[in-house]
């Protein structure tokens, strides 16, 4: 039987948002993996790209701005077993979010976290995000363009800890859902960033802009196990872009080391009093 | 004087540059972004001098203006619904550390489920925080009211910070014509901030400092005392703005047609233009109505409120959100200060225009009809006792 995994609900995003490349990618991955739809949870925070689980026939959560890591922190506790992906954009897990982005990578949780990374508050309409380049001009830099350095997602996570760090680009969806795959797959925290283009508040950061600057890490022969060079990839900006798999390490999972889950998720659990109560009777 | 065709949320930037605020700092949400776009426009062009930071976060937001203003800066930020609830735990120290600022808050529905319409939980949840609330009904009520906030939050005596509302899109979005006064009339009414900054250059000085039981409670009650004076300088600051500007605001509660009354509606922000028409068309069909706007909601005007039921026999108060566990927020706030006056009129608590539910003359209508025939406490859930139709598309 074929397994559908988008629901009847139409995307808003702008025609020709880099949002459908993300959209198509997740779902080609889901399908690459042949994951029941009642097994995955989306959850998302605030900005156009956290619509996203509306989309999906998958459960969703459409949280707060910013909170969506620790929304998903909370299901994955209780039920290890789901595959938990959160999806938003750069204002929600690198500016109002970031520091549970940060706390999550190190926790190293079994999360998969896909931002679409447009480099601009597109919901409110075009103002100046955590990512947008230096001197760019936005509704709220009018002036002076951006006059603060932007936030390096992947070297960020990096040194926080992650341990599946992913680069990918809308304009290539099989490159981004192959990522997917692997990040889901992934045993720990992944972050896939995703170049995913603001086709009507930034005129900067074009699918133009970003397709003549990409190149895939894999062509160059990257090595994905050596921390220190892909700090190294991170640190690439400017005319050459790297896309791909920057880093991946084993590393126990947060639920791997909680003793409360060292008999499975808490919902296959016994709830109640403790099964062995005979101690206690004889106690009393 | 000039006039301009100005959004609530144009009115909103206007009023700023004309108090020439000095450090701006904001988060984009939705339906304020405009406020503050409008204000970073103003400064690239020249227009303001002063300095704009688009920060993380509305608590970021809201602290670079505390501190800013510990320091005698005058600051501005502005928000909406989720933006103001984080912004929760530094409304407190905003009140505790007496900071005179002023906030324009487009009232917005909270969630979940996720909504966007005009809807005062936000602001109503923060009554507790030590914040003088306005809710101003049109845009150039929200110009006003701004101005005289600066004027009043900056009196010596009072040191308070309060927020000025507007109801989402009814407001924020819809542009009216809008009498902006000339900038050094402004000046004349509104000097620059008194520069007794709580933070002085050779006074060594600290803020948050642990005080226990002992000296606590000092700290609160002045407070309490602050915000006791403040409707007597709005009166004053009012009759001061009118003299200069030339445009009567009416104190904290504003009575239309209460006179001989059977029954009055009491209102908060733009149900009160809606509310006005009402009573006119009532009026002429012989029924005895009127209403009276809640201008400012804190300090609650008790005063005002007692000297209106004294001759009304019923009072109706319509909010635009609920206390859960009991009535809307302005009918709890109305039913106490009656408390103890001879022969009080019934209050009936009405909920109308939760989430965004438009409130047209003919929803109010049915109020008042409700209101005449009943003396019935309530809370009555106006917005559900609409056709299927309207609650399908509200």
């Amino acid at each position: 039987m074929k397994v559908v995994y988008k629901s009847q609900t139409k995307a808003t995003w702008c025609p020709g948002c880099g949002d459908y490349g993300v959209m198509a990618a997740l779902e080609m991955a889901f399908k690459a993996l042949k994951l029941p739809p009642h097994e995955i949870v989306l959850v998302s925070g605030i900005g156009c790209s956290s619509n996203l689980p509306h989309f999906f026939k998958t459960y969703g959560f459409h949280g707060l701005h910013g909170r969506a890591v620790p929304v998903a922190t909370g299901i994955k506790l209780a039920n290890p077993s789901l595959t938990v992906v959160v999806a938003g954009g750069d204002g929600d897990g690198y500016g109002i979010g970031l520091g549970h982005s940060l706390h999550a990578m190190r926790r190293n949780l079994d999360l998969t976290y896909v931002v679409m990374d447009n480099e601009i508050y597109g919901l409110t309409t075009g103002q100046a995000s955590p990512t947008s380049t230096l001197g760019a001009k936005t509704k709220s830099t009018p002036l002076t363009g951006v006059i603060e350095a932007p936030v390096n997602p992947l070297a960020l996570a990096l040194s926080a800890g992650a341990t599946f760090v992913a680069r990918a680009f809308s304009g290539d969806p099989k490159q981004m859902a192959d990522l997917l795959v692997q990040g889901i797959r992934h045993k720990g925290f992944a972050l896939v960033d995703v170049f995913s283009p603001c086709v009507t508040y930034n005129h900067l950061n074009t699918f133009d802009y970003f397709r003549s600057r990409v190149y895939k890490l894999e062509s160059v022969g990257h090595d994905p196990t050596d921390p220190v060079a892909a700090f190294r990839r991170t640190l690439e900006w400017g005319e050459r872009i790297p896309t791909g798999l920057f880093y991946r390490a084993e590393r126990p999972t947060y639920e791997d080391l909680e003793p409360a889950l060292k008999d499975g998720p808490l919902p296959h659990q016994r709830a109640g009093f403790p099964p062995d109560v005979d101690p206690l009777k004889e106690f009393y | 004087m000039v006039f301009k065709v100005l959004s609530g949320n144009g009115a909103q930037a206007e009023a700023a540059r004309l108090a020439r605020v000095q450090v701006i700092a904001a988060y984009p949400i939705t339906p304020q972004t405009t406020i503050v776009e409008a204000l970073a426009e103003m400064v690239a062009s020249g227009e303001l001098k002063a300095q704009y930071v688009k920060v993380e976060s509305e608590h970021s937001a809201l602290q670079v203006c505390l501190s800013a203003s510990a320091l005698g800066a005058r600051t501005y930020s502005a928000t909406s619904s989720q933006g103001l609830l984080l912004m929760h735990e530094l409304l407190h120290w905003a009140s505790g550390q007496r900071t005179p600022m002023v906030l324009g808050v487009v009232n917005r529905a909270v969630a979940p489920p996720w909504n966007i319409g005009a809807d005062h939980a936000d602001t109503m949840s923060q009554r507790d925080t030590g914040w003088i609330q306005f809710y101003p009904e049109s845009n150039q009520e929200v110009l006003d009211t701004v101005l005289t906030a600066y004027r009043l939050v900056e009196d010596p005596e009072i040191r308070l910070p309060a927020m000025v509302t507007e109801d989402a899109f009814y407001l924020s979005h819809t542009f009216e014509p809008v009498d902006v006064p000339d900038p050094e009339t402004v000046d004349r009414f509104l000097p620059p901030k008194d520069a007794r900054a709580i933070l002085r250059p050779g006074v060594v000085s600290r803020l948050g400092s642990f005080t226990g039981p002992d000296h606590y409670v000092g700290f609160r009650h002045q407070v309490a005392e602050a915000m006791d004076r403040v409707l007597p300088k709005l009166q004053e600051v009012e009759s001061e703005y009118a003299r200069r500007i030339g445009r009567v605001l009416g104190g904290p509660l504003v009575g239309y047609r209460t006179e001989d009354a059977d029954a009055v509606l009491l209102t908060l922000g733009t149900t009160s233009t809606t509310a006005r028409g009402v009573v006119d068309d009532l009026r002429s069909s012989g029924r005895k109505v009127g209403m009276a706007k809640l201008r400012v909601f804190r300090p609650f005007p008790v005063e005002a409120v007692r000297q209106l039921a004294r001759t009304v026999g019923r009072i109706g108060v319509l909010d635009r959100s609920f206390t859960f566990g009991a009535l809307g927020p302005a009918a709890s706030e109305v039913r106490s200060a009656l408390y103890g006056i001879p022969s009080p009129p019934s209050v009936t608590s009405f909920l109308s225009g939760i989430g965004g539910r438009d409130v047209g003359p003919q929803d109010l209508r049915r109020v008042f009809e409700a209101l005449l025939v009943s003396e019935a406490p309530g809370p009555r859930w106006m917005d559900l006792e609409t056709s299927g139709e309207v609650a399908a598309h509200g």
